[in-house]
């Protein structure tokens, strides 16, 4: 299908959007839901049948608004783009909120005949009319939790039905890759990534222009466009979000760089864990189609592309390139020796450009912007924005995007309202199993790739876990080492049998058995495992017990009986 | 997933496939559909998986034969990842959280409590096979940290207390029911 086609259908779309005075987004994300968004959005559908001139109220179901803990989330846009957001909506709630929000004015015009049940849902509105407590659900646009983010990634993510590509079109949606398409050269796109700066944020935050440079030079009548969704650290779920809430965005990042690089197929890899994100990929992959997005002449176009979905089976290893590799192929997700990297001999042998999902999702942005915009946000190695799912002992905890360089203070404090309670705020884990605990010392550190490095902690992928006061930082290090052991792939044996011999340790250390001298064994088995393993699993594991045993070494003292 | 009753109401026909269960149709379907290709071969376990619940010894023999490729193979790829199971699973299943923001948010707790209240340990099912327990590693609801799901329903910021009785209430009903039968 041409562009002007694509045109009409977002114009059409826009069209259609533009006959209501209202819209209310309801999150139907996996958190909100498991708070009862069902009931919510239900209440709100009936409520809009019910009300007088509902007909000028749209209810969409959408993604993440991002203050999970305070869900279910709705928010109600103006016309004229004014916004307001409302927390905790429950049924009762969302029917106070739809009767405050239709207008009663009704002039002469009779009201519609209503169903019995319908007419019941009436007379609770006009109740609601009445009632005042739909200002302690209100959300002012004032709180930090807001104003401190920057978003790229999620800027649609929450306003988008993800199940409708005439809304993404709408949004500006495939604009970038028919810019690309029509405007540019393989090389001048990779050009662009590289004027970005966008860096890899699946964790090791390799340079993506750098990356897709390799694969374009590389001469191959057949490369592979790899989307890796196998987000397995636990307390991270941006990736998942991102595909469950804006699924076109990732599969037009993914073309974007399908140009780029030459490849006509490629592949989404996605946790079997994420039934929901696997689901819409796989619908954005067959409207898509339909439209003539995906095929054999892309918009009108000489390229041509198809994708296709794989999906993992529970393996913590096949988030690693190489493993990955493997497991699209049908077989044991283990990790090989690098070089040949995927960019030369990917999968069934041929060259392969492997991008995490939040990478690709930042693509298009930087298309339709230029290279200059997105370079002017965050610090001078890294830029752009990262998606962090906080979590953990904060009041505010869900889904953020922040500009790079942050510090976690601002994150903490700011955008995650401190710890409730009496408790103190202690640490702050990032990288999740490969990634370390960062104390209360170094708050102001500010959040890039290096700085977090500096720490003996990772970026990551982006799980960001705020612990207080209770949790003791060996048996915190003992729960990552345990997920090791289990995530081990058992290939190389520094990382199957280190792993082992480092919980063994811990659990003496922890169980009262500890001697002086093993603190420091505990530290030189560590150092040798992060050294000499195979891939980023092993290399990466003893982190969280360097880095505990790094600034908390005093917790660890205390639990040997005769150091004292 | 069977194809034995044909969809005007009919009686059942005899069984389609050679070995008497139809299920393995949908298996075959599946694997023509990947074109027997032997690098599907995750594909189709989880195809297989999805029709009979778990992987018998049977299936995977099937599964070798089919796509010509070596029983060891079969197996190591089916046992190298954890979402396989190689044991039928219970009628109702419990899947605790025991990511880290649950950890930090107190799931050891309630895994301890279940495993007690259900007398299993984690990863089995129950004896009369009414329940399974088992674990996950993140299930990406961390906002509503401690998180459980039973049967399918998400359960946020869960304790103990309410855990047990959610799953009390489907141990309840199911006494309840077999109670019923055995009068009736």
């Amino acid at each position: 299908m041409s562009r002007e086609k694509l045109d009409q259908i977002a114009e059409q779309e826009r069209a259609r959007q533009s006959q209501f005075d209202k819209r209310v987004h309801c999150c139907v994300s996996t958190a909100c839901l498991s708070a009862g968004a069902g009931s919510t959005i239900q209440a709100l559908r009936d409520s809009v049948e019910a009300a007088p001139a509902g007909d000028k109220v749209e209810v969409v179901q959408t993604g993440c608004m991002g203050l999970c803990s305070r869900g279910p989330l709705v928010r109600v846009q103006e016309k004229s783009g004014e916004e307001v957001h409302y927390a905790d909506v429950d049924s009762e709630c969302a029917e106070e909120l739809i009767a405050k929000t239709v207008s009663w004015d009704q002039g002469d015009e009779k009201p519609p005949e209503l169903s019995p049940e319908l007419k019941t849902v009436r007379e609770r509105l006009e109740t609601a009319r009445k009632k005042r407590s739909l200002k302690k659900h209100v959300l002012s646009p004032d709180l930090p939790f807001f104003t401190k983010q920057f978003k790229v990634v999620l800027r649609d993510v929450g306003y988008v039905d993800p199940e409708k590509l005439e809304d993404y079109l709408a949004h500006g949606g495939y604009q970038a890759l028919h810019k690309v398409l029509t405007e540019m050269s393989p090389e001048q796109v990779c050009d662009e990534m590289l004027g970005s700066g966008l860096r890899g944020r699946g964790g090791a935050g390799f340079p993506t222009g750098l990356k897709w440079n390799f694969v374009r030079r590389e001469e191959s009548n057949v490369k592979y466009v790899v989307v890796n969704g196998d987000e397995g650290d636990p307390g991270a779920y941006m990736d998942r979000t991102v595909m469950e809430d804006n699924p076109h965005q990732v599969l037009e990042g993914m073309m974007i760089a399908a140009y780029a690089v030459g490849a006509n197929h490629g592949y989404f890899y996605i946790r079997a864990e994420y039934p929901i994100a696997v689901g819409r990929i796989r619908g954005a992959i067959r409207a898509a189609r339909r439209r003539g997005i995906l095929g054999k002449s892309v918009m009108g176009t000489d390229f041509s592309y198809s994708a296709d979905v794989r999906i993992g089976a529970g393996a913590f290893v096949c988030g690693e390139e190489t493993a990955l590799i493997h497991s699209i192929e049908g077989k044991r997700g283990v990790p090989r020796m690098r070089p040949p990297y995927p960019s030369t001999s990917g999968l069934w042998g041929k060259p392969t450009l492997i991008n995490n999902v939040e990478t690709l999702a930042n693509v298009p942005a930087i298309i339709k912007n230029g290279a200059e915009w997105y370079a002017q946000i965050g610090t001078e190695k890294s830029k752009g924005t990262k998606v962090f799912a906080l979590a953990g002992q904060l009041t505010n905890t869900g889904l953020i995007e922040v500009p790079m360089g942050i510090t976690l203070q601002e994150i903490v404090y700011e955008i995650g309202g401190d710890v409730p309670g009496d408790a103190e705020f202690k640490a702050a884990q990032t990288g999740g199993p490969s990634g370390g605990c960062i104390p209360n010392t170094h708050m102001d550190t500010p959040v890039d790739y290096e700085s977090l490095q500096e720490l003996d902690s990772i970026m990551g992928s982006g799980g960001l876990v705020i612990i207080d006061s209770t949790t003791s930082m060996p048996e915190f290090a003992r729960f990552f080492m345990d997920f090791c052991v289990d995530e081990s792939c058992g290939k190389c044996v520094p990382c199957r049998v280190g792993t082992v011999q480092i919980r063994t340790l811990l659990d003496k250390i922890i169980d009262g058995r500890g001697e002086p001298e093993d603190l420091d064994k505990l530290d030189a088995l560590c150092k040798l495992v992060s050294s000499v393993s195979l891939c980023g699993l092993g290399q990466s594991a003893p982190n969280p017990v360097l880095s505990t045993l790094r600034f908390f070494r005093h917790e660890y003292e205390a639990l040997i009986p005769c150091s004292a | 997933m069977s194809d034995t009753g044909s969809s005007n109401g009919k009686p059942k026909k005899a069984p389609v496939h050679p070995s008497g269960d139809d299920r393995y149709v949908a298996l075959d379907r599946t694997m023509k559909h990947l074109h027997n290709e032997k690098d599907a071969l995750l594909e189709v376990l989880h195809s297989a998986q999805e029709t009979f619940g778990y992987l018998s010894e049977e299936l995977l023999f099937y599964i070798s034969n089919h796509l010509h490729l070596p029983l060891s193979q079969v197996y190591g790829v089916a046992t190298f990842y954890h979402l396989f199971t190689f044991e039928p699973q219970g009628k109702h299943s419990c899947i605790i959280c025991t990511g880290t923001a649950c950890h930090v948010k107190g799931s050891a707790a309630i895994v301890e409590e279940m495993s007690a209240l259900l007398d299993v340990p984690v990863g089995k099912t129950t004896e009369d096979g009414l329940f399974s327990l088992t674990t996950a590693r993140c299930l990406g609801c961390c906002g509503l940290a401690p998180v459980a799901v039973i049967n399918g329903e998400i359960k946020g910021k869960a304790t103990p207390e309410t855990i047990a009785s959610a799953v009390g209430r489907i141990l309840t009903g199911e006494r309840v029911a077999q109670d019923q039968e055995e009068a009736g």
